[in-house]
């Protein structure tokens, strides 16, 4: 599992980081949300995989790391989820406002020579 | 206030009186930053304090010369805050007792002559004059001050007193000789000695009392200052000879040789201060006590014929009204008493006995004769100095003639008289200085003057005599012969100064200020090539190096990897597979398609977010999942919003630059599979390592007892970490009002417009019958808007119950914020954006506050129970038969999380949405131009649809309403 995991975060994070150097801004805000589950991702596998095992606490079982998932990652994930959220929304309109000034998708804000 | 402004620099002086002559030094320390041994340390000496008086008195002096001499058109008060300020900074320079200290106020004097030399600031020259001295003098500090730095570093101190005590450990030291260079390089540029003197003539255009102090008296001895003062430390070597020594020689001559040939009164006077200046270096560079001495004496004296030398010429410029010495003759009848003064003064210059000038001259004859036999100078040095001396005599004598004797000028500007008393008053008490020096040398200076000596040298001083008549001896002789040299060099001249006058003859090409500015265009055109070769203002080019860096400094260490893990192929979980076979196949179909269709880009994007969300699920995580799944919903209908104002997409690429294109394209592909497969090969690594020591299991042990909860995740994020989660909202409600921001001047490219109103004529027929006034929305979906009807109540309920449950169960107020926006978007999505909003209650601009309110007032709870910021009060209420409840400030802190999130996410989709709405209209009014506050009303004649019109434009609460805002009001 921990292979098939690192492989699919691989190749998530290469095709955002192809998208990210296109000259269109489409490509470039796909590729970004790409990046940042991949990257979410990462930061949760800080935790080791556990299966079947969530952190919420069940009457009788001990309190240790052997028998539920680890839960600082998964709480640093959750705000960067959202946070991440918000940032695509606002670099959206980052987007829109320099379509509307210079008429034009291109990441430089002019059409390449 | 001039007068005011002299009794305080008398005062000042008075305070320095009752002094250190018993030879003691007062040191005075102000602490500033203990720890790291910065104090401001003022020490004075003798010799520290034979500079201080001369700063201070010339400085009383000139600023009541000054006060007659600037004109009332002229801003007096920045004069004179400006000249305060560098008397100040000099002093400080004089003052220090620490090294850094005395560069810090080195820099000051610099900036502030800066200001006094540009203080005609719509004249050109004196910009120009200013910028030069800026550039040099401040050049010639960095130096200066990279000297400091090492001295100290080698020494172990910056204290000036433990560096003066440190002089064989500075000499023998491998560094010795960059740090003699650069220290040379500073007190040099201060000093416009050779090869940088080119300053001081371009900085006359100063007023001339900024001349008199400057570059008479103070800035320019600030160099000399510090050569003396660092001269037990790094003199006493060969190397302080050749590089002092003559750089003083070289001035000395040339300064002479440059000023006999001057035209403008001012410049004769700047030459002979360089050359002046050079003979007290090359008396420093002589490394000998006896010059010292010599050398200490002769600053003295020059300050006072030299400031009263420039006193004489500014009162000459004042009432003639030009310095140009062809026009100027016999003014001796029309100013006599200026004309005595200066007499006596320019004699003083040329060394005629009985005046103080004399006298030094006399004891630096004798030490260029006394010179062991280093080297070859000794042969030459002397004449060398008598040759200087001719040209000195030399320019004095033609000074004086020129001016104030001859027949009477005929055609200046102004018809000269004498100028009121109390401007001349300065000039005389520095002319009876210059007497009394001269004539009783012993009794008038001759205790300070061993004071400042002592000060450098320590308590031993050689035997020398200040006294005017040492016989018949070897530097008399040379003194007679300057003084005959001088005089049939006037006469010899004279007929070439009248064929040229101004030019030095052989010299006149190699002009310093031409120089300068050829030195310093070429720095810009380097400046500019280099910027041009390495900067970009392109995006793309900036976004590959960024890339490109971080992918090699994250794979460097993966390089240098010793124990790879073996790959491990056993518990392959055949369904997480095909789940990220899906996925993978997602996110590489949306990379590959995010050119040429963007909605299908966009559906895999999606795709790959759920596999993303399943995963979290999958590896016990379901709160991500829940927020995931919902972010990712929000999302699509995020850039779906945008997607309606991009360009065309792209059937196929431009046939211009194919080939460019396919190289770009390549070294891209490259870049990402690196990135690719490092991370890849990161994440494997990092997964197969043992968990490192860490804060989990605190967290999961004191999670119930200590947070009330089961849901660890959840009360981390609003119990334990609260304070980040608070902090993480208010970025979300930024981000929103940003958002919001931005979009009010959203300004749409003319072919969405036109894309905007096609698509209206298309659909006319459904949108004519949108009636704003239904009960249920009637538009295009029938089926789906009175099935959301009902949805909504029981989404809410949902969303409810998701953040109650937060704290036990997986829930929380993110998940429940974002289910809850979620059903409104639904909401917006079915009926239409102004039935909705006819019928809706919800501002999300007072969800936001309200959220960040309950959050703050859920933290500050804590303080009226006297816990800190943040800390939970619980309380278990017992209602019945409706059960336990049990409640907690943490709930309201959840609250106020879901609020921020429904009103934050609401704020921004619906901005977003607006802007079609708002452009809708103004297509139709068929204002296709940029208006602004423009038009909502009028011309919006047609459609029943959009009749439904907001209120009048007089009322202010109505223009926000059609800058895309929800139409609330």
């Amino acid at each position: 599992m921990e292979l098939i995991l690192s492989i699919a975060i691989g190749i998530m994070v290469g095709s955002g980081i192809w998208l990210l150097l296109r000259p269109r801004t489409y490509q470039v805000i796909i590729g970004l949300t790409l990046v940042s589950y991949a990257v979410n991702l990462f930061i949760f596998t800080t935790g080791k995989l556990t299966t079947g095992a969530p952190p919420i606490l069940k009457k009788g079982v001990a309190t240790t790391l052997a028998n539920y998932a680890d839960p600082v990652p998964q709480a640093l994930v959750l705000t960067a989820i959202v946070i991440g959220f918000a940032t695509t929304a606002l670099f959206l309109v980052v987007i829109l406002a320099l379509r509307g000034l210079s008429n034009t998708d291109h990441v430089d804000g002019t059409e390449s020579q | 206030m001039a007068g005011i402004i002299a009794i305080i620099g008398a005062i000042i002086t008075l305070t320095f009186l009752p002094d250190v002559l018993a030879g003691n030094t007062v040191i005075q320390t102000l602490q500033w930053l203990p720890t790291y041994k910065l104090n401001l340390v003022f020490r004075m000496d003798g010799y520290a304090w034979l500079f201080s008086m001369l700063v201070t008195v010339m400085g009383a002096l000139v600023v009541l010369y000054a006060r007659y001499y600037m004109s009332p058109k002229d801003p007096v008060t920045r004069f004179y805050s400006f000249f305060l300020a560098f008397m100040g900074s000099m002093l400080g320079v004089v003052l220090s007792g620490n090294i850094i200290q005395l560069v810090i106020f080195w820099e000051l004097t610099s900036l502030s002559s800066f200001m006094l030399i540009a203080y005609w600031n719509h004249r050109q020259d004196a910009k120009r004059g200013a910028r030069m001295a800026l550039t040099i003098t401040a050049a010639g500090g960095f130096c200066l001050l990279a000297a400091m730095l090492m001295i100290g570093h080698v020494v172990g101190s910056y204290d000036l007193d433990v560096v003066l005590g440190s002089g064989d450990t500075l000499r023998n030291h491998p560094w010795y000789l960059s740090i003699l260079i650069l220290f040379a390089l500073g007190a040099l540029t201060k000093s416009a000695q050779f090869p940088f003197h080119f300053w001081l003539p371009n900085a006359m255009a100063a007023p001339t009392p900024v001349s008199a102090y400057l570059h008479s008296a103070t800035m320019v001895k600030a160099g000399v200052f510090i050569l003396a003062r660092f001269w037990p430390v790094l003199a006493d070597t060969a190397a302080w000879f050749w590089v002092i020594g003559m750089a003083g020689l070289c001035s000395l001559f040339l300064g002479a040789f440059v000023a006999t040939f001057q035209r403008d009164m001012k410049a004769v006077l700047a030459y002979s201060t360089i050359s002046h200046l050079g003979l007290i270096t090359l008396l420093l560079g002589l490394n000998s006590k006896l010059a010292l001495i010599a050398a200490l004496f002769h600053m003295v004296n020059h300050a006072t014929f030299k400031a009263s030398l420039f006193m004489a010429t500014g009162i000459v410029d004042h009432e003639t009204g030009t310095r140009d010495l062809v026009l100027l003759s016999g003014l001796r009848k029309a100013m006599p008493i200026t004309a005595t003064l200066a007499v006596v003064a320019a004699a003083a210059m040329a060394g005629v006995p009985l005046l103080n000038g004399f006298i030094s001259k006399e004891m630096f004859f004798a030490e260029t004769l006394n010179l062991p036999d280093y080297l070859e100078v000794s042969t030459w040095l002397p004449v060398f100095a008598v040759l200087a001396s001719a040209f000195s005599v030399a320019y004095s004598l033609r000074l004086i003639v020129q001016v104030f004797f001859g027949p009477k000028a005929t055609d200046l500007p102004r018809e000269p008289h004498e100028p009121p008393r109390w401007m001349l008053v300065p000039s005389a008490i520095l002319v009876m200085l210059c007497l009394l020096i001269g004539m009783m040398p012993q009794t008038v200076i001759g205790p300070i003057l061993a004071s400042a000596a002592q000060a450098i040298l320590g308590p031993a001083l050689p035997d020398y005599s200040l006294a005017i008549w040492h016989g018949f001896n070897l530097p008399l002789t040379m003194s007679l012969i300057a003084m005959g040299g001088g005089i049939l060099l006037t006469i010899i001249l004279r007929p070439l100064q009248k064929r040229m006058p101004g030019q030095t003859p052989l010299l006149y090409r190699l002009d310093g200020r031409t120089f300068f500015d050829g030195l310093m265009n070429t720095i810009d055109t380097v400046a500019y090539q280099v910027m041009s070769l390495f900067s970009t203002r392109r995006l793309q080019p900036q976004v590959l190096w960024i890339v490109v860096i971080t992918v090699v400094v994250t794979i460097m260490p993966l390089l240098l990897f010793e124990a790879w893990p073996k790959l491990v192929m056993r518990n392959i979980d055949l369904p997480f597979t095909l789940l990220w076979i899906i996925g993978a196949c997602c996110a590489m179909g949306a990379a590959y398609q995010a050119k040429y269709n963007r909605f299908r880009s966009l559906v895999l994007l999606g795709g790959a977010g759920l596999c993303c969300s399943l995963t979290y699920l999958w590896l016990s995580a379901p709160d991500l999942a829940l927020t995931q799944l919902v972010v990712e919903m929000v999302t699509t209908v995020l850039l779906l919003l945008g997607l309606r104002w991009l360009p065309r997409r792209m059937t196929t690429e431009p046939a211009s630059d194919k080939g460019r294109a396919m190289v770009r394209r390549l070294r891209d592909m490259i870049i990402a599979v690196i990135a690719g497969v490092g991370m890849t090969v990161l994440t494997y690594l990092q997964l197969s390592r043992p968990r490192p020591e860490g804060v989990s299991s605190f967290y999961l042990e004191k999670a119930l007892p200590e947070g009330g909860g089961s849901n660890v995740v959840n009360v981390l994020l609003v119990d334990f970490r609260g304070f980040d989660t608070y902090g993480e909202i208010t970025v979300l409600s930024i981000v929103a009002l940003t958002v919001y921001a931005l979009l009010r001047r959203f300004r749409p490219p003319r072919e969405s417009l036109k894309a905007l109103e096609d698509r209206r004529f298309r659909q006319s027929g459904d949108t004519a019958a949108v009636d704003d006034d239904a009960e249920l929305p009637r538009g295009t979906m029938l089926v789906p808007t009175v099935i959301s009807r009902f949805i909504m109540p029981i989404s809410t309920l949902i969303a409810l119950f998701f953040l109650l449950r937060g704290h036990n169960l997986p829930g929380g107020g993110f998940v429940g914020g974002l289910i809850f926006a979620a059903a409104v978007i639904l909401q917006y999505m079915m009926g239409g954006i102004r039935w909705v909003e006819d019928r809706s209650r919800i501002f999300p601009q007072y969800w936001i506050a309200a959220g960040l309110l309950m959050a703050g007032a859920a933290s500050i709870f804590a303080w009226f129970a006297k816990l800190p910021f943040l800390s939970a009060l619980a309380a278990d209420l017992d209602l019945g038969p409706l059960g336990h409840l049990h409640l907690s400030s943490v709930m309201m802190f959840d609250l106020g999380v879901f609020a921020v999130v429904v009103g934050s996410t609401l704020f921004m989709l619906v901005a977003l949405s607006h802007q079609s709405l708002r452009f809708y209209k103004k297509a139709s009014a068929e204002t296709a131009d940029d208006n602004q506050e423009g038009n909502p009303i009028s011309g919006n004649t047609p459609e029943a649809g959009l009749k439904r019109d907001t209120v009048d434009p007089p009322s202010p609460s109505a223009t926000p309403n059609d800058q895309g805002a929800p139409s609330w009001n």
